[in-house]
């Protein structure tokens, strides 16, 4: 075996872990004063691996060449995809942070803690593991990897119950399908006789037999605890609302984009053979995610509650490329992925800068009304934001349901995408409510507070991206996004 | 003009506009607006004096392969043309219509219509359908911010009503599109005019764009979002809705559904046919009861709207010139109706039918203008509401006289609501004080209304400048849809032919009584 091959393939992953070792123990030794610096090498960390991803992403590459450690790994162009996406939300949620710790939002504990930066670094670390999986070792390794880092996160801020009971609900939830995935692992181990997933492949090919077909829900139904797919969602609303908004960012972007790609590797790579098996299963999750996203959204005061359930509608179109389950509905889902990512940041970002003259954060309804007056180009942004959420054109959300939609219709569901876009209107509502809180109501009077350049840089680039002006992008989006999609089907 | 893209120059100026609008004053964003229009109706001017009548059906087209997915394809023809120039032309006295009434967010308000302008020139220009489906969509934000935030009392529930509406009729036609990108490989549009799609899926396909159109003109029964939106509306968002957002329907039928679902269209004019009766008799008679101005003008609008389809499904010349006539002449005639309505709520505040009274003696020359759109409302020949619906009416009459003679009826309930509504308002006592204190047009209002009656007398009259651009693209249509064209009840049947002249006297009596 090539040892030094397969370091040169995971070099991103290497940089991270040092990177995260050592702002570890600078960390300790230095206390939370020197979390600014932590912070800013951390992000320097992540966009320098996001910077080694960058040729391989430009060339493509897929086959052989890209298995590192016997095949343990699989550093394909669908993997270094995920990976920059998740690098570019995970700086994102470094950016946002200190504003908000340092603020009254933060409660008792005001300072950023050192632990925080060092927490993104090693759950995009994870992250960055499970996307490249190529044995269910090596996933469930990621997996665990981002998950424990993510549930320190939500309960960040010690003294902060609703923080606390995020993390708690997040540990026990995320537990119980990190359990059900481990059986379902272990049955497809039981039935196949190997962890490595062309072995599992293989093993599955031809009728499947009952246990074979409990593994693979099992394994399924573990994954969709991770993407909140209904019915696996409910955990969702409740841990984006109690954690700290800038780590609800981060979990609303990155690893959605980790557990969407895992789990689109599994479900072609593991049981590309067996597809009939499992592309019910993802059409149901798909149309539950959208309904009951859109429905549950409806009566929410709260914003972030409101986003999760935003976000778990957004599952339900992310996985209508999945349930295509060919290679033009992998490349949708990639681009939906991008797309989604970039409005995700854009919202927090613009959530994060409405606070009160203390920093204390508004987070209901009643809060923002009237916000077109007070505070312009925030509502303006929110507004190209929650029309794009919406599918609205000429605003870039429409071209990821675009995307989609297409993919399903080429592959001939188009019952079921008729179905899906109908229901997409109900979503529509209370992103226009959004609107008409924001533009239509009277002012509630209160002054908000003054945002850093760092929020009004992120918040000004991922406007224009979700603006007219990225349609510009996506003949070079849409080319990456084939090169990934394309790279997933190479082994089939 | 060779080179010159003058298409994307048209919604470049207003695009340009609308930025600037966003960041300047309200007096500045005013001038900025009105001088942004004016460019654009020059523009207009010099489109349709390039536009060479007889010569390619498609012309000032561009193309660039900017997008994934899709291309930025503009070109038009005829059709398109006079859509076009309808907007630009309606958009200036917006503007001006909106002067003095909007005084908050002035800005924003005018930002909001030169990007309705851009996206309403885009609509019509597009050469490409997923082009096309953005640029149609697209309106819906601005539309929905104008109702939302500078309408009346209810303007939450109607934009809402609006959104909503609009938006679930549209996504299935998204879902039809794709579908025809797939089957046919191309997302052009003159392509796919002339592309045969399978007898049974245009049946899905019909209906899905139907689905959409259906809601934007609006037919009976989805007609219901139309009177709330124009009631909350502003005066100028009402003139923009009625004057060119209801043609984007009447413009789908006849760019989208007649030509590339032929037989689909002959198999679901029967459904057209049923929906367009009940709405012009139902709609009239709604609008004779009704005592809000502006909810009495909506309900006309469906009415009229119901004589464009039917025209349109008639599969003869006439009926698509006459349908094409009558979308032009609604355009005006109702915009028109809608800066009367506006005129007078801008010195008394209501809209109340019963507040009003004997304007024509405090106000004579808007009584004037007012019964000049009243008598093209109800089709007076000269006006060019009669024009667009003798033309209508006669070409259904070959399919279907009995579709012709419910239709007939809607003139009469017609002429009934508008003179009840000009007599309750112009003529009489005067009743309130406050409305007989009223001044008479001030400049802006003469500015506003002078050339919307000259082009209802120019329409009226001489029609044939409108209808020159389109003949040969109507003439096109027509043959495409000759072969789906369902036999008309009025054909007449051809049998033997008789001897002699059925007025000619028996040769006998007529030697007798000559001796007379």
């Amino acid at each position: 075996m090539d040892f030094a091959a397969s370091f040169a393939l995971i070099a991103p992953e290497l940089l991270l872990s040092a990177a995260g070792l050592a702002l570890l123990l600078v960390g300790a030794w230095r206390g939370d004063k020197s979390a600014r610096v932590v912070a800013i090498a951390a992000a320097a960390a992540l966009f320098g691996a996001g910077v080694m991803l960058v040729p391989g992403l430009h060339f493509g590459t897929d086959g052989p060449a890209t298995l590192a450690f016997g095949g343990l790994m699989k550093v394909d162009s669908f993997a270094l995809f995920a990976k920059a996406l998740i690098y570019l939300a995970a700086i994102g949620a470094l950016v946002v942070a200190p504003a908000f710790f340092n603020s009254a939002a933060a409660g008792s504990e005001r300072g950023m803690r050192a632990e925080y930066p060092v927490l993104i670094l090693f759950a995009a670390l994870g992250m960055s593991i499970m996307v490249s999986a190529h044995d269910f070792m090596t996933l469930y390794l990621g997996l665990e990897l981002n998950s424990l880092a993510a549930y320190v996160l939500a309960a960040i801020l010690r003294r902060d119950t609703r923080s606390g009971e995020a993390g708690l609900k997040y540990f026990v939830l995320g537990a119980l399908a990190s359990g059900i995935l481990l059986y379902g692992m272990s049955l497809l181990y039981g039935f196949t006789g190997s962890t490595a997933f062309p072995a599992v492949r293989a093993g599955l090919t031809g009728e499947m037999g009952l246990g074979a077909l409990f593994g693979l829900i099992f394994v399924l139904s573990g994954l969709a605890f991770k993407i909140s797919a209904v019915p696996f969602h409910m955990w969702t609303p409740d841990v984006y609302e109690g954690a700290p908004t800038p780590v609800t960012a981060f979990f609303a972007t990155a690893p959605k984009v980790a557990a969407v790609a895992l789990t689109a590797r599994v479900t072609f790579e593991v049981f590309g053979a067996q597809i009939a098996a499992w592309q019910q299963i993802v059409m149901f999750m798909a149309l539950a995610s959208i309904v009951f996203g859109a429905l549950g959204a409806i009566g929410q005061e709260n914003l972030k509650r409101l986003l999760a359930y935003s976000s778990i509608n957004n599952v339900g179109f992310i996985l209508l490329g999945l349930a295509v389950a060919n290679q033009g509905g992998a490349a949708a889902m990639l681009v939906y992925l991008f797309i989604y990512v970039t409005m995700s940041l854009g919202c927090f970002v613009a959530l994060l800068m409405l606070r009160d003259e203390d920093g204390a954060l508004f987070e209901t309804f009643a809060d923002i009304r009237g916000l077109s007056v007070t505070q312009p180009l925030i509502a303006g942004a929110l507004l190209v934001f929650m029309f794009s959420l919406a599918g609205i054109p000429p605003l870039l959300g429409f071209y990821a349901k675009f995307a989609v939609f297409q993919a399903t219709v080429e592959a001939g569901l188009v019952a079921f995408g008729a179905i899906a876009i109908a229901a997409s209107v109900i979503g529509a509502f209370y992103y226009i409510k959004f609107v008409k809180v924001m533009f239509f109501d009277q002012p509630a009077g209160v002054v908000t507070g003054k945002s850093g350049p760092a929020h009004w840089v992120l918040l000004g680039l991922t406007a224009a991206i979700v603006s007219p002006l990225g349609y510009l992008l996506t003949p070079s989006l849409t080319d990456l996004a084939d090169k990934a999609a394309a790279s997933l089907f190479f082994a089939v | 003009m060779e080179g010159l893209p003058i298409l994307s120059l048209m919604m470049l100026v207003p695009l340009a506009g609308a930025l600037a609008c966003l960041f300047s004053g309200a007096a500045a964003a005013r001038w900025i607006a009105l001088g942004a229009t004016l460019l654009a109706f020059v523009l207009g001017i010099a489109l349709w004096s390039n536009y060479q009548i007889g010569g390619p059906q498609w012309q000032f087209t561009e193309r660039a392969e900017l997008f994934a997915g899709f291309n930025y394809a503009l070109g038009i023809d005829g059709i398109a043309l006079m859509l076009i120039m309808l907007s630009v032309f309606l958009m200036p006295v917006c503007i001006l219509a909106s002067w003095d009434s909007i005084t908050k967010r002035v800005g924003e308000y005018m930002a909001a219509f030169l990007f309705m302008e851009v996206l309403m020139i885009g609509t019509f220009a597009a050469q490409d359908l997923f082009l096309f489906y953005i640029f149609f969509e697209a309106g819906l934000i601005p539309m929905y911010l104008i109702i939302g935030v500078w309408g009346g009392d209810n303007r939450i529930y109607a934009s809402y009503k609006f959104f909503l509406y609009t938006l679930f009729g549209s996504v299935l036609m998204l879902i039809a599109m794709f579908w025809m990108v797939a089957e046919a490989g191309t997302s052009d549009i003159p392509t796919l005019m002339q592309y045969s799609f399978p007898a049974e899926a245009q049946t899905w396909l019909w209906l899905a764009f139907f689905a959409s159109f259906a809601v934007k003109v609006p037919m009976w029964p989805l007609h219901t979002w139309l009177p709330d939106a124009h009631v909350q509306a502003p005066t100028a968002g009402s003139v923009i809705l009625a004057g060119v957002l209801l043609k984007l329907g009447g413009y789908g039928f006849i760019r989208f559904s007649l030509p590339m679902f032929p037989e689909a269209s002959a198999q679901f004019a029967w459904l057209v046919f049923t929906l367009s009766m009940i709405a012009v008799v139902y709609t009239s008679l709604v609008a004779l009861v009704q005592s809000d101005m502006k909810k009495l003008i909506a309900y006309s609008s469906v009415a009229h709207m119901a004589i464009v389809t039917v025209g349109l499904f008639a599969f003869n010349v006439q009926g698509l010139e006459g349908a094409m006539i009558v979308m032009l002449s609604h355009g005006l005639v109702s915009a028109a109706l809608f800066l009367c309505v506006g005129v007078i709520y801008d010195r008394l505040h209501t809209r109340e039918i019963a507040r009003y009274g004997g304007l024509a003696i405090n106000m004579p020359y808007y009584a004037l203008f007012f019964l000049l759109f009243t008598m093209a409302s109800i089709g007076l020949p000269g006006t060019s509401g009669f024009v667009g619906e003798f033309l209508s009416l006669a070409g259904i009459y070959q399919t279907s006289s009995l579709v012709a003679l419910i239709c007939t009826t809607g003139i009469i309930l017609g002429a009934a609501y508008m003179l009840y509504l000009y007599r309750r308002v112009a003529f009489g006592g005067q009743v309130n004080e406050d409305a007989a204190a009223m001044r008479d047009l001030s400049l802006r209002e003469w500015v506003m209304m002078a050339p919307i009656a000259v082009a209802v007398l120019w329409m009226g009259v001489y029609p044939e400048s409108f209808l020159a651009p389109m003949r040969a693209d109507i003439a096109v249509l027509d043959a495409r849809l000759a072969a789906a064209a369902p036999v008309g009840d009025a054909a007449l049947a051809a049998g033997a032919p008789r001897a002699e002249a059925a007025n000619a006297l028996p040769e006998h009596s007529s030697a007798e009584e000559g001796a007379h």
